[in-house]
């Protein structure tokens, strides 16, 4: 977007002689100060991002300990010490078609979620961006209100929704049996999954979207009109291609979560709305594989950063 | 039949009237301006010809049809936005295809269309340029050829060179009205920058609050203000209070509170009696140190209290009996001279019978 300054700022800015900006890294100060600026979140990245990924790929390369976590990485022998170190883990990942199956099933329920956000979520970040000003930052509120509970609790009361006496789905099996049809179950199902992943993500949709195209010009809309562009058109040929980074920062804080996710499906997913995340998990606390866990959540890691580095690239091309 | 008539249209805002019973016609291949200060209900009246906005009472004719309930998208008229709105995800030969693919003109035909319209504009070899791309005057010229490319009935435009500095907008004033020429499409302009309309326009309307105050040629509007709304915000005027005397057939005799008799013409019927002010122009008014031999009509000694240097002229403040302040423009013949009177010189001032106007009080 463009900014609007008042013309007598610009002229003001223009009329002032202008020297060449300093280069930073010139003064032994400047390097100081490009420190001070970048050091606490490079750190920040270090420890909690850059040396755990490191740990973990360590340990995909170890073997299990006896009674859980992992072997010693030395081992002694007549000849001396050596490296205790092994592709086996990886081989295992590879030759089980079973985790890669649950690789695509996991990224299946994660894009069905990203995409059931965004069909909702444009909507309404819409809506919120062209109600009026005064109304907007109590829509945005409303949007984030579920933050101010516990995200377990929120997801304990979708069991009770979706559950087998919950009065929705009674009205809804009762119509069902009008019309001589079996009455469903949607708990413990992958249907189940998605909805607790759509409503726990969508915010993280509503919002990114809303910040994109609260900030559109709204003459736009009227020049398109204006140039003969009906309502579809107006939409399809203007709002959109212009919200495309919106959608695409969207859908990577959507996707990428969903993606790993284990506590929804734990909770109303039963056996058949396993994902990833939850084997994952299963690894490292009940099977007590760590190597293993490792190999997976090095796949996932893998797996979210392509995704992501796509999605930025895409929304760079889109010039916006 | 007038291409676009407005006829007794009013649009209120709560308890605010922002257009209040304007009529206009504007003709095929005309240059109108709308004028006025800022607020006075221009863009709202624009924005009801375009179709984003309806009026509260009276109605809109484009071609002799009633347009009222017409959706912009359905309206053969063409808007040029003051913040131009390209869109900024298109390049420049995308926005200009804009329209053209929303007729539905053939794609075949649409690079030859698209190369045409650049080049009315002095634009080509832009085509692949996106909006951030370009300087203030281009992307003016390319707001409008998008909105020139399918040859609109009517083209309208709010104020589209605002944002521009003083030389570069000249230049635009006159490659718009080249263009408008050509293209042979009726230009309804909108600004608040008087010397602008004067400049563009076969005719102009005189706005003030939400009502049309003088509708006529430029030199008319300038020469002969209706009233004194238009005489002191088109160019400078001065006013002197003054009282119709009597009329004598064209003559029409002036008494000038705490100065005098002055003769001025004045076509309509005046009552004696009448009370108003007498507006005069600072070029209309000659200042000397002596009055010359076979005098103008009307002549009055003053002093030179203060004097203000342009260029191109001077405009000297005169400060007459009464105390009242009347300004004179010179032009500077002399270079490098920049007064030819000082400040506290006697000086004589004076100007032609037919060059001041009485303008009697309005009734408002
Ligand atoms: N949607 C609206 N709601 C309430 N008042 C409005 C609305 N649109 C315009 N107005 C009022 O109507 C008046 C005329 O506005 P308009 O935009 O037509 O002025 P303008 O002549 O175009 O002024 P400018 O030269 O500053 O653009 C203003 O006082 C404005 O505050
Ligand atoms: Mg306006």
């Amino acid at each position: 977007m463009r900014e609007k300054t008042p013309p007598g700022i610009v002229q003001e800015a223009a009329s002032v002689p202008v020297k060449a900006p300093a280069r930073l890294p010139a003064s032994p100060g400047g390097r100081l100060a490009r420190w001070l600026v970048s050091g606490p979140p490079l750190l920040y990245l270090a420890v909690f991002f850059a040396i755990p990924t490191l740990i973990m790929v360590l340990a995909s390369f170890r073997f299990p300990g006896d009674f859980g976590g992992l072997a010693p990485i030395f081992y002694e022998d007549e000849t001396g010490r050596h490296l205790d170190l092994t592709l086996e883990n990886y081989s295992r990942f590879f030759s089980d078609f079973l985790y890669t199956e649950l690789f695509i099933k996991s990224f299946a329920y994660a894009a069905l979620t990203t995409l059931v956000c965004l069909l909702i979520a444009y909507p309404l970040a819409m809506l919120i961006a062209r109600s009026p000003k005064k109304q907007r930052d109590l829509l945005v509120l409303l949007v984030i209100l579920p933050f101010w509970s516990n995200f377990l609790i929120r997801v304990y009361a979708w069991m009770i929704i979706l559950g087998p006496n919950s009065v929705f789905l009674g009205a809804f099996n009762r119509v069902l049996g009008v019309f001589g049809l079996e009455p469903v179950t949607l708990l413990y199902t992958p249907f189940a999954v998605v909805v607790g992943l759509v409503y726990v993500h969508l915010p993280f949709m509503v919002l990114p979207l809303y910040a994109n195209l609260e900030k559109h010009d709204p003459a736009l809309l009227d020049a398109a009109q204006d140039l003969g562009a009906n309502a579809w058109n107006r939409f399809w040929r203007v709002t959109w291609p212009l919200s495309l980074p919106g959608v695409f920062a969207g859908a990577a804080l959507v996707f990428i979560p969903a993606f790993g996710i284990f506590a929804i499906p734990d909770i109303l997913g039963g056996t058949s709305g396993i994902m990833i995340g939850n084997v994952i998990k299963q690894q490292f606390l009940d099977t007590r594989d760590w190597p293993f866990g490792s190999v997976l959540s090095i796949v996932l890691t893998v797996t979210a950063v392509a995704l992501a580095g796509l999605a930025a690239a895409f929304a760079r091309r889109s010039r916006l | 039949m007038a291409l676009l008539e407005i006829r007794n249209v009013t649009r209120r805002f709560g308890d605010f009237v922002a257009v209040d019973d304007v009529s206009l016609s504007i003709e095929a291949g005309e240059f109108f301006c709308l004028l006025g200060p800022s607020g006075c209900g221009k863009t709202t009246l624009l924005r009801m010809v375009a179709g984003f906005d309806a009026p509260d009472g009276g109605a809109i004719f484009l071609d002799g049809r009633d347009v009222t309930g017409v959706p912009p998208e359905a309206r053969n008229v063409h808007t040029v936005f003051q913040s131009y709105a390209l869109f900024p995800h298109m390049t420049v030969a995308q926005n200009i295809a804009f329209p053209l693919k929303m007729t539905g003109v053939a794609a075949g035909d649409i690079a030859q269309r698209i190369e045409e319209a650049l080049d009315d504009v002095s634009l080509s070899g832009m085509a692949r340029r996106y909006p951030n791309e370009l300087s203030g005057g281009q992307r003016q010229r390319v707001a409008v050829a998008r909105a020139l490319v399918n040859r609109p009935k009517l083209l309208l435009l709010d104020e589209p060179l605002a944002a521009l500095d003083a030389k570069l907008k000249e230049k635009m004033q006159l490659e718009l009205i080249t263009l408008q020429k050509e293209v042979g499409i009726a230009f309804v302009y909108v600004t608040h920058d008087q010397q602008e309309a004067l400049a563009l326009a076969h005719r102009i309307a005189v706005m003030n609050r939400g009502r049309v105050e003088q509708l006529d040629e430029p030199s008319k509007i300038y020469g002969f203000p209706a009233n004194r709304f238009v005489a002191d915000f088109i160019g400078t005027c001065n006013i002197l209070d003054a009282e119709v005397v009597r009329e004598e057939g064209e003559r029409v005799l002036l008494n000038i509170t705490g100065l005098g008799e002055v003769e001025t013409v004045r076509g309509e019927h005046l009552r004696s009696g009448a009370k108003g002010v007498l507006a005069l122009r600072p070029e209309q008014v000659c200042i000397s140190h002596q009055l010359s031999p076979g005098a103008e009509d009307n002549h009055f000694a003053g002093r030179v209290f203060d004097f203000l240097y342009l260029g191109d002229v001077t405009v000297y403040v005169v400060e007459l009996a009464n105390g009242s302040r009347i300004e004179a423009m010179l032009p500077n013949s002399a270079p490098g001279r920049a007064k030819f009177f000082e400040p506290g010189d006697s000086v004589e001032i004076s100007w032609r019978r037919d060059a001041g106007r009485f303008l009697p009080e309005q009734s408002a």
